[in-house]
């Protein structure tokens, strides 16, 4: 039951949020907060109950018919995968309330409804183990990411958000065949019609077949992801998207198509993914390189903090396909160390935004002196993200590269330059933006609210670097059962 | 007549007297309400005898039609649909005082068109429903006669429906002279040697060609723009749902009944007709700047989508073929009315709103009725959450399970570009616009209570789609006889 009403919290949190704003200007954000708090709680005595390092595969489950007809079950399950994935939801959620605090004046009932329903999607995304239940959470969290980016959006607002729903949905198509194809082949071979995750993980594919179907979910994944080359929707809605909506755009939303690899690409075709493994592996080392080099190219900054995340998913591509222990985990490390850093880096343009009303770097310059707290967070999340020892996305990495080095040394060394391609372009932000004279306005610089947001962002990159382990925890369940399933069922 | 035989024809009497009924009342006393309440009272009293002509179904009366349970689920849901339309004509039409009337006898009258269409068993009855329900038609497209666009429709679709009935009577007189029959049974008996008939098989194409003209597949489809633009808003929610879902429905009873299925030509002229629909319909609403034209645009790609599920599931089981059909077309009649009701509740008999730019900011206007709007925009591009995500998931099932990847193919391609002309209403609607100099629109209560319960219904046959499903699938018995399959058993 608790799973449920992670999703249902949120979900109703958004839908007294409507008339809330008759009340008082302010309550639906207060009242987000306190549904966002209502769910961290949840996730809390989740952690709770499972101790520092969980036993069992899963945690808790909740099972119910649903569409009888087709063998639809309303299916959530969490395991130490989907707990730390909902628990940086959950905590990416806060900040995205958080930064909107003083951008979103207009409307406000109908944006914040339109994010805690995003982040109830995002939750159901990483819950759901019926194949139909997931497919229909992957949907659902478009349509309020589409309205945050189509209402509060940019000057090229419209664009974007057509771009981005247009991507995903038809990705998505492609994901609904492959899952339809695969329903249905179990079917014929067993006469049992079902969605369920663990009855498909027994289905007996033939080689041809696993493959297109293995194709049609890697598709939908990597355009989430995104990996080159169906990048071209992120630099737009990232950019587009209001301060929040570009937080739960790279903080979570990426995060699904990783997820999406992990949980059902992986275990459901194991034969087929190994044999993929090299074109995926190119897929990312690419990715990570031809990111870089654009995000270089940049002047405006939120696009230039979008390139960075196809970069760094690059990373987390490479470390599935990769598929040993080391290189999984690295790749989940990764996904949460993004997450924040990502996050973080986005709330920092998103305050340099609403402060000089553009985000054109060269229009910036000498910000360090007239915002010294936003230029020390600047610089915190930028030598994060370059992946400096110490701090969350460099245990990420390193795991990736060091795992992936003993499938294929040509690939990992490829994607090793990415390393130093990430410093030019970060360093290459902190030059233009905060160094360099100073123009002659005045900049508030961040706040207590602003301030103490940071600080939590900062605490848990730290934590994940000095203490990964923790984390790993998690999830080292999970990648052993991965890594004996492609043992197993591998070629 | 037998005691059963008239319980099976009590829908169609109540009706045809409740057609006289108003008829005489206006003839008395020209009272707007009192005939739409006539008119209500006799749908619903119709709508009540249904239980009863079901519990002698299957029966075969006169030897022109059948009652069954196939043509009482559609029964029921054109009873329904056409209260709804009935009420949007109370709100549609309130400004004329003395002279609407008769609308609601020729909705009566196109109603009883319907009901005898998808009940028909024999030729004879097949020409005589469709003309009872065409020729009730034109008066009703042409009903503002003051103004010059419906007149214009009015004309159009009277002299290209009476081409489509000519090849109609052309096509019956070509399998007449050929096979003898006009019963579909008897036409289906001898249909083992219907390839080697080759008039036979002529007039089933020109039939299809009539069939083709009243869905307006492509090509036969250039009558629908001018058509949906021109009629009062209520009367293209009518023609868009029940002249089109009864015409469907009988394509579905007269090919299987006749065994047109065992001809390869036929089911490829079909598939093609389903491709060229689907692309001509899907690229041609892209132009559009009239939400009218864009919806008949998207009507006629929906018939396409139709049409893939009719071959694909045909080509599966005929149980399965009657579902998906029943289920779509029920989905799509509620969206669609859903769509043309909220049209109709923003327009009156003086001013018909369809051009985009009326709907510029009708979120923040009317938030009610831009939602509503909304929600059988996304319907119609079958997002999940609503009714025609489960009707598109259907017409994939069957595509996918019968492995016809060409026409799967076009209904992703026709989803993807269906996306961009629905989220282009649904961006209008959400544009931010100074609301002070736009005038709020006030929603008489008729269509207001018509559009929520539609929004209700979309969105919960949408979330719990298994009763409506029931239902769809209590009708695979298309032809007497014929055995009842194990529906629960089998997707």
């Amino acid at each position: 039951m608790i799973l449920l009403w992670l999703i249902l919290v949120p979900f109703i949190g958004g839908l007294l949020s409507l008339p809330a704003r008759r009340w008082r200007d302010y309550a639906p954000r207060w009242l987000a907060l306190a549904a966002l708090a209502v769910d961290a709680v949840l996730v809390l005595t989740l952690f709770a109950d499972t101790g520092a390092a969980p036993k069992t595969d899963w945690l808790a489950q909740v099972d119910w018919a649903w569409i009888p007809r087709f063998g639809i079950r309303f299916h959530l399950a969490l395991d130490g995968l989907s707990l730390l994935l909902v628990g940086l939801t959950v905590f990416l959620g806060f900040a995205a309330v958080l930064c909107s605090w003083t951008e979103i004046r207009e409307r406000q009932g109908f944006f914040h409804f339109n994010l805690l329903w995003t982040l109830a999607g995002v939750i159901g995304v990483f819950l759901a183990l019926d194949l139909f239940l997931f497919f229909f959470f992957w949907e659902v969290m478009l349509i309020p990411m589409y309205l945050l980016i189509g209402i509060w959006g940019h000057e090229n607002r419209a664009y974007a958000a057509m771009k981005f729903f247009i991507f995903t949905q038809v990705s998505g198509l492609l994901m609904l065949i492959a899952i339809l194809a695969l329903v249905f082949l179990h079917y014929q071979t067993t006469r049992s019609l079902s969605f369920d995750y663990f009855e498909l993980l027994e289905a007996d594919l033939y080689p041809g077949a696993a493959r297109w179907i293995m194709l049609g979910f890697f598709v939908a994944f990597t355009v989430k992801l995104p990996a080159i080359p169906f990048h071209t929707w992120l630099p737009d809605a990232h950019t587009q998207a209001p301060t929040g909506g570009s937080v739960l755009l790279a903080g979570v939303l990426l995060k699904t198509g990783a997820y999406g690899l992990l949980r059902f690409v992986i275990p459901l075709f194991p034969g087929a993914a190994q044999d993929f493994a090299p074109v995926a592996m190119t897929l990312g080392a690419v990715s990570i390189l031809y990111a870089a080099k654009l995000a270089f190219a940049q002047t405006d900054i939120k696009r230039l903090i979008a390139y960075t995340s196809i970069s760094h998913m690059g990373f987390v591509l490479l470390g599935v396909f990769a598929g040993n222990a080391q290189a999984l985990q690295g790749a989940v490390m990764t996904m949460l160390a993004h997450g924040v850093s990502a996050a973080a880096l986005f709330m920092v343009a998103g305050a340099l935004q609403e402060r000089l009303h553009t985000r054109d770097m060269d229009k910036m310059g000498g910000l360090w002196t007239l915002a010294p707290r936003i230029g020390a967070i600047t610089l915190f999340f930028s030598v994060a993200a370059l992946g400096m020892p110490g701090l969350g996305n460099f245990v990420g990495e390193f795991l990736v590269l060091l795992g992936s080095f003993r499938v294929d040394t040509a690939i990992t060394a490829f994607a090793a330059i990415g390393l130093i391609l990430a410093p030019v372009y970060a360093l290459y932000v902190m030059q233009r933006a905060f160094h360099g004279p100073a123009s002659p306005c005045e900049v508030r610089d961040f706040g207590i609210r602003e301030m103490g947001m940071m600080l939590c962002l900062i605490a848990a990159t730290a934590w994940m670097g000095l203490h990964p382990q923790s984390m790993l925890a998690y999830t080292d369940a999970r990648v052993n059962g991965l890594t004996r399933t492609l043992a197993q069922r591998g070629p | 007549m037998t005691a059963d035989a008239f319980a099976a024809l009590l829908p169609f009497i109540v009706l045809s007297a409740a057609a006289v009924a108003v008829m005489l009342a206006i003839a008395i006393r020209r009272s707007f309400r009192l005939a739409f309440w006539l008119t209500a009272g006799g749908l619903l009293v119709t709508l009540a005898t249904l239980p009863c002509a079901l519990s002698v179904a299957p029966a075969y009366v006169t030897g022109l039609l059948l009652v069954d349970a196939y043509g009482l689920f559609f029964h029921a849901l054109f009873l329904l649909a056409a209260l709804a339309v009935a009420l949007l004509c109370l709100a549609y039409f309130r400004r004329r005082d003395n002279e609407n009337e008769e609308i609601f006898v020729l909705l009566l009258t196109s109603t009883l068109g319907a009901l005898l269409l998808v009940s028909s068993a024999h030729l004879a009855m097949f020409f005589l429903g469709l003309e009872v329900l065409t020729i009730s038609l034109f008066p009703m497209i042409a009903y503002s006669v003051r103004a010059s666009r419906p007149l214009e429709a009015g004309i159009k679709y009277l002299m290209l429906s009476g081409l489509a009935s000519s090849f109609l009577m052309f096509g019956m007189a070509l399998v007449y002279g050929d096979l003898g029959v006009l019963s579909f049974e008897q036409i289906g008996a001898s249909g083992a040697e219907l390839g080697q008939k080759p008039l036979a098989l002529a007039g089933l194409f020109l039939i299809l060609a009539a069939i083709g003209f009243k869905l307006s597949l492509a090509p036969f489809h250039l009558w629908t723009p001018d058509v949906y633009q021109g009629a009062p808003a209520p009367v293209t929610a009518f023609l868009a749902t029940v002249s089109k879902a009864s015409v469907f429905a009988l394509l579905l009873r007269f090919f299987t009944t006749v065994h047109a299925e065992r001809s390869e030509t036929f089911l490829c002229v079909l598939g093609l007709l389903a491709v060229v629909s689907i692309l001509a319909g899907n690229l041609l609403a892209l132009l559009q700047d009239s939400l009218k034209r864009l919806l008949a645009y998207s009507s006629i790609a929906h018939m396409g989508y139709l049409m893939v599920g009719f071959v694909a599931a045909g080509l599966l089981r005929r149980d399965l073929q009657a579902e998906t059909i029943a289920f779509y077309l029920a989905a799509y009649t509620l969206t669609s009315l859903a769509a043309f009701g909220a049209i109709s509740a923003i327009s009156d008999d003086a001013r018909e709103s369809d051009r985009l730019s009326d709907y510029t900011g009708l979120f923040w206007r009317s938030p009610w009725l831009a939602a509503v709007l909304m929600l059988s925009l996304l319907s119609l591009a079958g997002i999940p959450l609503t009714v025609g995500f489960v009707g598109k998931f259907y017409v994939f099932a069957a595509g996918v399970q019968a492995e016809t990847w060409p026409l799967v193919t076009t209904v992703v391609v026709g989803s993807g570009i269906g996306i961009y002309y629905y989220l282009r209403v649904v961006l209008a609607m959400i544009r931010t616009v100074d609301t002070a100099f736009l005038p709020a629109q006030s929603l008489h209560p008729a269509a207001g209570l018509v559009l929520a319960v539609l929004a209700a219904l979309v969105l919960g046959a949408g979330l719990f789609p298994q009763t409506l499903i029931d239902a769809a699938s209590q009708t695979p018995q298309i032809s007497a006889g014929a055995p009842k399959g194990n529906r629960h058993s089998a997707p």
